[in-house]
């Protein structure tokens, strides 16, 4: 059970793949809520993949991909961009978020940080090709 | 599959504007609803009531936006409220660890009466 998208790198395209992993999500067996975990999961990886490792729009583009191992729904999040490793990127604190002494606005720490929250997994990996981010949640 | 997905109104009370946002806010159109909220603030208004009642999903691109309203209307020594997120929303704020810093209340008329 799998399934493979590749979309341009667009904002107005995540949308198209967060369907597409929600889709995969629900015939894997996952239930509503962690259906939305993941496509918000996979909005947050886009949008940095777009953001940080192409750094803007119509650069390249993203490919992803969806299966089933040992009762766990894995995606596979492939782009040709320079590296971008969400292990680098530091967990905005709220409070600093509120009063303005965190960059936030302009970095997507939390987007990262929501992977981190959502997913059961986060795995990343750069080599000549690109960036490869692996998210995992077990199906239970 | 971007902008139209996203409607925002305005309505201006005495002492509060409601911002009223309507579908899906993400990074596709996260800027529009960041310029219709720095266009309330540029009216001279420091109190926002922002009704994310019919918001059906929200990414960290719109929190981004409602953190510098929120930011923005303080510095006016004013506030910006939340009324009726659903639980995905409300979700999202809590994933941030925003959820203690927002007031939100239950409905929009709560909200307004609220300034």
């Amino acid at each position: 059970m799998g399934d493979t998208l590749i979309i341009p790198g667009r904002y107005d395209r995540i949308q198209q793949a967060c369907q597409f992993v929600a889709a995969g999500a629900a015939q894997a067996g996952l239930d509503d809520t962690a259906v939305f975990h993941v496509e918000l999961a996979c909005d947050e990886a886009c949008t940095n993949v777009i953001e940080h490792a192409y750094g803007a729009e119509d650069v390249g583009q993203i490919r992803l991909s969806w299966e089933v191992q040992a009762g766990r729904f894995v995606i596979t999040i492939h782009d040709n961009g320079r590296s971008f490793d969400p292990d680098e990127v530091p967990v905005p604190i709220p409070e600093d978020v509120a009063n303005g002494t965190s960059d936030f606005p302009r970095v997507g720490g939390l987007g990262v940080h929501f992977m981190r929250k959502l997913m059961d997994e986060v795995r990343y990996q750069f080599e000549d090709d690109g960036n490869t981010l692996v998210l995992v949640k077990v199906i239970e | 599959m971007s902008e139209t997905n996203l409607n925002v109104t305005t309505e201006i009370f005495k002492r509060a504007v409601l911002v009223k946002a309507s579908g899906r806010i993400d990074s596709s159109n996260a800027a529009q609803f960041d310029a219709a909220l720095k266009d309330v603030l540029a009216g001279g208004h420091e109190n926002i009531v922002l009704d994310l009642s019919e918001i059906s999903y929200m990414s960290s691109a719109g929190l981004r936006a409602i953190v510098a309203a929120h930011r923005e209307c303080a510095k006016k020594k004013g506030s910006l409220v939340l009324a009726a997120p659903s639980e995905r929303v409300s979700e999202v704020f809590s994933l941030a660890g925003l959820d203690s810093i927002f007031t939100v209340y239950d409905d929009v008329t709560a909200a307004v009466g609220s300034f």
